[in-house]
């Protein structure tokens, strides 16, 4: 059996994210280093703030400011930081209680080991030298022995206050297609098109999932199907697609290859876009370097019967 | 022993809108559920358990974003549950909370469901370029616009019924305050000259992409007895599921969804849908799929739903209204659509749509159906409880 193909998959996108009045307030103050808790109705103050109690469900709004020193609670040695943590160089993840607040903030630690760290100890924030409003203005704590520092003071009103972020999130994979979906795409490669036979149904999967998702049975029986097929239904595509470098107009079809149990998509070419209709007789069309055919072009054998594709739709 | 019949006794909705900037996805939440205690006349107290549902989490890119949302639904110290079905996940949420409430596991719960589309790509998380796979030829409409074109070579349907669905869904948004399009100025010319984004389907004939949440508060017959206002009684309520693609596949009318359909008209006492039921508020996100659901859902024989909406039938004033509210294809937060349906259908059979109230209306059924027509969930709400 050949080997199983893998490839890695990078998903990444750069979400926006809305504040409300809460986080907002707390992001503008990270910008001009003005750390503001939330204030509940029996008196706690909770750093970061919420726009919730978690207790009562009450709507929170009195913001407070608290000190930029305080006291780490817990914490856990991070020896080999990864992409985008706020410290290149091994450090503490931290949760520090602000002075002033009763809660803790989860941060990063700069220290020059697991040894010189304990809970209990003393840390102050060490800002960010370019603030955009983002928890990222804090570019960590760092160990401090001096004395408690006072807040300014501030009211939680603030002139241009930021209203969203850009969270970007990335998710880094190793994909496999599987073992059936390897057989299909390296029989891709000498232009012939494999699906499996399911051994309880007998309808022929293409491409192959490696089981018969009616039957429940796993499926091994290599048919090759095709080449030529039938559209069974399709759409006249006007709008181009982002990321997708094909002239519109244009159609995209589901497409039933001789033998195979089930429409495959594809574009068809080789005819006016308005001439193509259900039933019409293709065939692949390969480019060099190419995994998938590019097209699919009429035959010229006569229209299939509706009969004969209807349940391949 | 039998079920507890389940109520209605709160709905609550934001503004659907193209983006609310103004408001974190709590807020968003936090808004909807305060309008559906508000109808209720609730407190936070007054809620044993909170069942929440949206589309997958790479749509907003917040991973379980209900761990964050229990504060904003007063969920802490209470059970909290995440519901996953794709788009049909609004009608599946509230059927979960249903469910506890019909095993007497919990009195009274506050389900919930929504989506922020403006901070979310749903083109993109459906559709990540997987390695050694072919890349998707078309948009979102390039996945449904094939199977409506099926649909009309099997039933021969002419090719304006599309637009009449969708010139009827927006006039019946304009009387809905919290639909998201409101297009005073629509006319069934407006929506054939609407361009042709994937042939068969115009621009017009598409849902938009909304920011919103949906709300209900399902209680007892005890809560319902305190209930102000009138309550919605569920009649019957089921979901199915099948795979999105197998051979044999029936795209225009799953057996998945017929089979949902069967299974809530059995419960209800339902043997002839079309005359025994009120109006119906139909997941559409393009207007083609009236017809086919009216078909799928056994309003119409095969091949005969587009005359129900052909005659005006399916007019608000019609015979069987469908999507009094505006329907998807006026307002669409993916993950709320489902749980808007169900409650549109609560709102008429308690008489409190507003202008878009069906006059009359006893029993009216909401309907959800997403993943490549590979889950569906529906209900049918009455306005008395069931068995009187
Ligand atoms: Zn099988």
């Amino acid at each position: 059996m050949s080997v199983v193909l893998k490839a890695p998959l990078v998903v990444e996108f750069p979400f926006t994210r809305s504040l409300g009045p809460v986080q907002s307030a707390f992001l503008t103050g990270l910008r001009e280093r003005v750390i503001l808790g939330v204030r509940t109705r029996d008196g706690r103050v909770l750093v970061p703030p919420v726009e919730y109690d978690p207790v009562t469900a009450e709507e929170l709004g009195d913001l407070v400011e608290v000190a930029p020193t305080g006291t780490v609670t817990t914490w856990a040695w991070n020896p080999a930081p990864r992409r985008g943590q706020p410290l290149t160089t091994p450090f503490a993840w931290v949760l520090v209680r602000l002075d002033g607040a009763d809660t803790a903030l989860l941060h990063a630690l700069d220290a020059p080991g697991p040894a010189a760290v304990h809970t209990g100890m003393r840390v102050r924030i060490r800002w960010a030298g370019e603030r955009t409003g983002a928890i990222t203005d804090i570019a960590c704590f760092e160990p401090y022995d001096g004395h408690r520092a006072e807040p300014t003071g501030h009211t939680g009103e603030f002139e241009d206050p930021v209203t969203g972020i850009v969270a970007a999130a990335r998710l880094d994979y190793t994909y496999s297609p599987g073992r059936a979906q390897t057989a299909y795409i390296n029989a891709l490669s000498g232009r012939r098109t494999m699906g499996e036979r399911c051994p309880s149904c007998r309808k022929v999967y293409v491409p192959p999932r490696g089981a018969c998702p009616t039957c429940g049975v796993a499926t091994s029986e290599q048919v090759e199907v095709g080449p030529r097929g039938t559209v069974t239904t399709f759409c006249i595509v006007n709008i181009k697609a982002k990321n997708l470098d094909i002239e519109v107009p244009y159609v995209y079809a589901h497409i039933a290859l001789d033998g195979a149990g089930l429409a495959l998509h594809g574009r068809i070419g080789g005819i006016p876009y308005d001439e193509v209709r259900m039933g019409l007789r293709v065939e692949p069309v390969w480019t060099e370097d190419a995994r998938y055919p590019d097209h699919y072009r009429p035959t010229g054998e006569p229209d299939a019967d509706y009969d004969t594709y209807k349940e391949l739709l | 022993m039998s079920k507890e019949p389940v109520a209605v006794v709160g709905i609550g909705q934001s503004r659907h809108v193209a983006a609310r900037r103004d408001v974190s996805l709590a807020g968003l939440v936090r808004e909807a559920a305060l309008r559906a205690l508000q109808d209720a006349e609730l407190t936070w107290a007054d809620i044993d358990a909170v069942v929440i549902g949206k589309a997958p989490d790479f749509f907003e890119g917040v991973m379980m974003p209900e761990l964050y949302l229990a504060d904003a639904l007063g969920a802490v110290g209470k059970p909290m549950l995440r519901v996953h079905t794709a788009g049909s996940v609004g009608g599946s949420t509230a059927l979960v909370a249903a469910n506890l409430v019909a095993a007497r596991v919990h009195g009274t719960v506050l389900t919930l469901a929504f989506e922020k589309q403006s901070e979310s790509n749903a083109m993109w998380g459906l559709s990540l370029p997987i390695p050694f796979q072919q890349p998707l030829l078309a948009g979102a409409g390039g996945f449904f616009a094939p199977h409506i074109r099926a649909y009309m070579r099997r039933s021969g349907a002419p090719e304006t019924i599309g637009a009449l669905v969708a010139y009827k869904d927006r006039r019946n948004a304009l009387k809905n305050p919290y639909a998201h399009l409101h297009e005073h100025d629509i006319t069934l010319d407006k929506v054939m000259a609407s361009p042709m984004l994937w042939d068969p389907v115009r621009y017009s004939e598409t849902c938009p992409s909304s920011d919103g949440a949906c709300a209900m508060i399902l209680t007892d017959r005890a809560g319902a007895a305190r209930a102000p206002r009138p309550p919605a009684w569920m009649l019957g309520g089921a979901m199915r599921s099948e795979p999105t693609l197998f051979a044999g596949k029936d795209f225009v009318s799953p057996q998945a969804g017929q089979d949902c359909a069967a299974d809530v008209y059995r419960q209800a006492g339902i043997t002839d849908p079309r005359r025994e039921i009120d109006g119906a508020e139909i997941y559409v996100p393009f207007s083609w799929y009236e017809p086919m659901w009216l078909e799928n859902l056994g309003f119409a024989g095969e091949g005969e739903g587009w005359k129900l909406t052909e005659a005006g039938v399916t007019e608000l004033d019609g015979d069987l209204p469908v999507n009094m509210s505006g329907g998807v294809l006026s307002t669409n937060p993916i993950g709320a659509s489902g749980m808007i349906r169900f409650a549109e259908a609560a709102l008429q059979v308690r008489g409190q749509a507003g202008e878009h109230q069906v006059d009359g209306a006893r029993r009216v059924l909401g309907h959800a159906y997403g993943g490549g027509s590979q889950f569906f969930s529906m209900w049918l709400v009455g306005d008395r409880p069931p068995d009187s």
